[in-house]
């Protein structure tokens, strides 16, 4: 299964999620199909409502379609079971949210090392590799900080090395630049495009002009449905 | 990590923690407190009772030792008829009285036992010895005190005294050889022993060859309800109680504070479960988004539950803890006030720590504490993810 001449990451076929409401149900995402191989990034981007974050949910597997598939590195997580899912969630998926969401009580390395603790990686091991990953974002020296110690960037910065700390096939970002001013934005958007030229995956949602421009690609959406898709790996 | 994650999550709210933990600790203090009077009581009275190497007491029939004046005549032949059972190997004879003594223009009465010696379990000598002639006696501190006098003094007792004529009657020189505590009698009663056949003396013909009580050993292996059926059987005037029938008798007697403390301890079993659901479930309702992106990223669903059940525990735990020792202080403190009770010996104990009812009871509230932590845990484990952090966004 390749595009080109790379492999495809993700594989979504006719994807819908509706919503059981009284009355008439919603249709947050109407037949999807989307494509995206490894090395891309992928802005997807649409008014409030159109679907966005309810598509990344599926995508991420955190959320299960209404009808259709959607492949991930090789795996079918629509038909995954919830256990199943939380597993291939915790090695096969980074996630990064608007609102950060680090555990308040724990340090910046603490919070790196969470995913890998989960996944049953050496203490030794996880604590290299949380201090590579602090690096690579460059906090090496608020390793020790808590959260409430770090500025909304630095935050965002731990949770994107949180992200990757079990080196996964494809990182999803919710509106990774909402809760940040426009220079630590800025920031935010050189640290997405490096994270890109050293090899990762990334689809993110925004409403951020600037960071969408400089995704490779940008799909757009508009109730639930795909309307344009620029920038495609031919 | 999830266990660390949990146990800071407790240290992140401090004072709440704080309080709570104390609440659970006033709980747990009040539930060992409540199993201790529960058990305590007949557990000092059988304390009490198999102190003493003497499995029956013999009493006129229908009353408890020294509950009544009455006495039993004929106690040398009864004694000797009672003996002579196959399966008694002792019997200690007690007749109980009083003994007054002239202190300047007052008058001074006390309990008078009369007892044989060689027998006696009702007193330890505390200072001096014990008595070995007719005209010797031990006293209590409270009488000494009260008396003004020592051991080592001589005095002239009575065995009555007739206030209106001012006149002592049965009267006695008596030389105090020891100051004995005697262990069935209350903290502030005066009390004195002399040799049964002295004290029946001094009572006069009213007292000549009585018993208020027999104390009756029998031998290893033998049956003491069986012996005390023979007894009565043979003795249609005595009364033949058992250790265990004088328990029954004060569990009858007690009924109505086992089921106070039984009431008391399930009400604190019921507080400490809520004051933990509480917390926990106020913890996981301000944490929500955590919860839901921890198993976005991946964290198991089990892992949520035990980081949340954790909470709980750790906090009936400690509570547990913190309460041992508050129910043990707040027990010695009750005691003190308790054991001014009239009637009651000055050792008796309404607040008795048996370790194992103190253990069990604690094992049950830290098992509340494991029980109160699984709705909130489970909730905290199911949230919606997409939707959870949706509305986490929107908030």
């Amino acid at each position: 299964m390749t595009q080109g001449a790379k492999s495809l990451v993700l594989s979504a076929r006719d994807v819908r999620r509706d919503y059981p409401v009284v009355g008439e149900p919603v249709h947050a995402v109407r037949g999807i199909t989307l494509d995206i191989a490894e090395g891309e990034y992928v802005a997807i981007v649409g008014p409030s409502g159109c679907g966005k974050s309810t598509l990344l949910n599926l995508l991420g597997a955190i959320d299960r379609p209404t009808a259709g598939s959607i492949t991930i590195a090789g795996r079918d997580v629509s038909k995954l079971t919830d256990s199943e899912a939380t597993r291939f969630r915790l090695t096969g998926i980074g996630f990064v949210f608007q609102r950060f969401y680090l555990m308040p009580t724990l340090t910046a390395a603490e919070n790196v090392e969470l995913p890998m603790s989960e996944a049953k990686v050496p203490r030794a091991e996880r604590e290299a590799r949380a201090r590579e990953l602090l690096r690579y974002v460059g906090l090496e020296g608020r390793a020790g900080h808590r959260p409430y110690q770090l500025s909304g960037g630095e935050q965002q910065r731990v949770a994107i090395a949180r992200a990757l700390a079990n080196k996964p096939a494809l990182l999803l970002a919710d509106e990774p630049t909402g809760e940040l001013d426009a220079r630590t934005g800025t920031e935010m958007i050189e640290m997405f495009a490096r994270l890109n030229a050293d090899g990762t995956t990334l689809v993110v949602v925004t409403h951020d002009e600037e960071l969408a421009q400089a995704a490779k690609r940008r799909v757009h959406m508009r109730d639930g449905e795909i309307v344009d898709d620029t920038g495609r790996v031919a | 990590m999830m266990l660390r994650l949990a146990l800071a999550n407790l240290t992140r709210r401090a004072a709440r923690t704080a309080l709570t933990t104390a609440g659970v600790a006033v709980a747990s203090a009040m539930l060992l407190d409540m199993v201790m009077l529960g058990s305590g009581m007949r557990e000092s009275f059988r304390g009490f009772l198999e102190q003493q190497p003497y499995q029956l007491r013999l009493t006129p029939r229908g009353t408890m030792p020294f509950d009544s004046e009455a006495t039993i005549g004929g106690a040398s032949e009864l004694i000797a008829r009672i003996t002579a059972d196959s399966d008694v190997v002792s019997v200690a004879p007690v007749l109980g009285g009083k003994l007054f003594v002239a202190r300047g223009d007052s008058v001074v009465a006390g309990f008078a036992l009369g007892i044989d010696p060689s027998k006696q379990a009702d007193y330890v000598i505390a200072e001096g010895r014990d008595i070995a002639a007719p005209n010797e006696t031990v006293w209590n501190g409270a009488l000494l005190e009260a008396a003004g006098l020592a051991v080592g003094d001589t005095v002239r007792g009575a065995a009555g005294y007739d206030p209106q004529l001012r006149r002592f009657t049965g009267t006695r020189e008596l030389v105090i050889v020891g100051r004995g505590r005697f262990v069935m009698l209350s903290g502030g009663e005066l009390a004195s022993a002399l040799q049964l056949p002295t004290l029946q003396e001094m009572g006069g013909p009213d007292r000549t060859d009585r018993i208020s009580v027999a104390l009756v050993g029998v031998r290893d292996g033998a049956v003491s309800e069986e012996v005390a059926k023979r007894i009565e059987a043979s003795e249609p005037r005595m009364s033949a109680i058992s250790t265990e029938a004088a328990l029954r008798f004060v569990d009858e007697r007690l009924g109505y504070f086992r089921q106070l403390a039984f009431i008391l301890a399930s009400v604190s079993l019921a507080v400490g479960f809520l004051l933990v659901t509480t917390l926990v479930t106020v913890s996981v309702n301000e944490r929500i988004g955590e919860f839901a992106v921890l198993r976005a990223i991946g964290v198991a669903r089990w892992r949520i539950v035990a980081q949340v059940m954790a909470e709980g525990v750790a906090l009936s735990v400690v509570g547990s803890v913190l309460g041992l020792g508050l129910g043990l202080v707040t027990a010695k403190w009750l005691n003190g006030i308790l054991a001014a009770f009239p009637g009651l010996p000055a050792a008796f104990e309404f607040f008795r720590f048996e370790p194992s009812a103190a253990f069990r009871s604690l094992g049950m509230l830290v098992i509340c504490g494991v029980l109160a932590g699984i709705w909130p845990a489970w909730r905290a484990a199911s949230l919606p993810i997409a939707k959870t952090l949706r509305e986490e966004a929107v908030a």
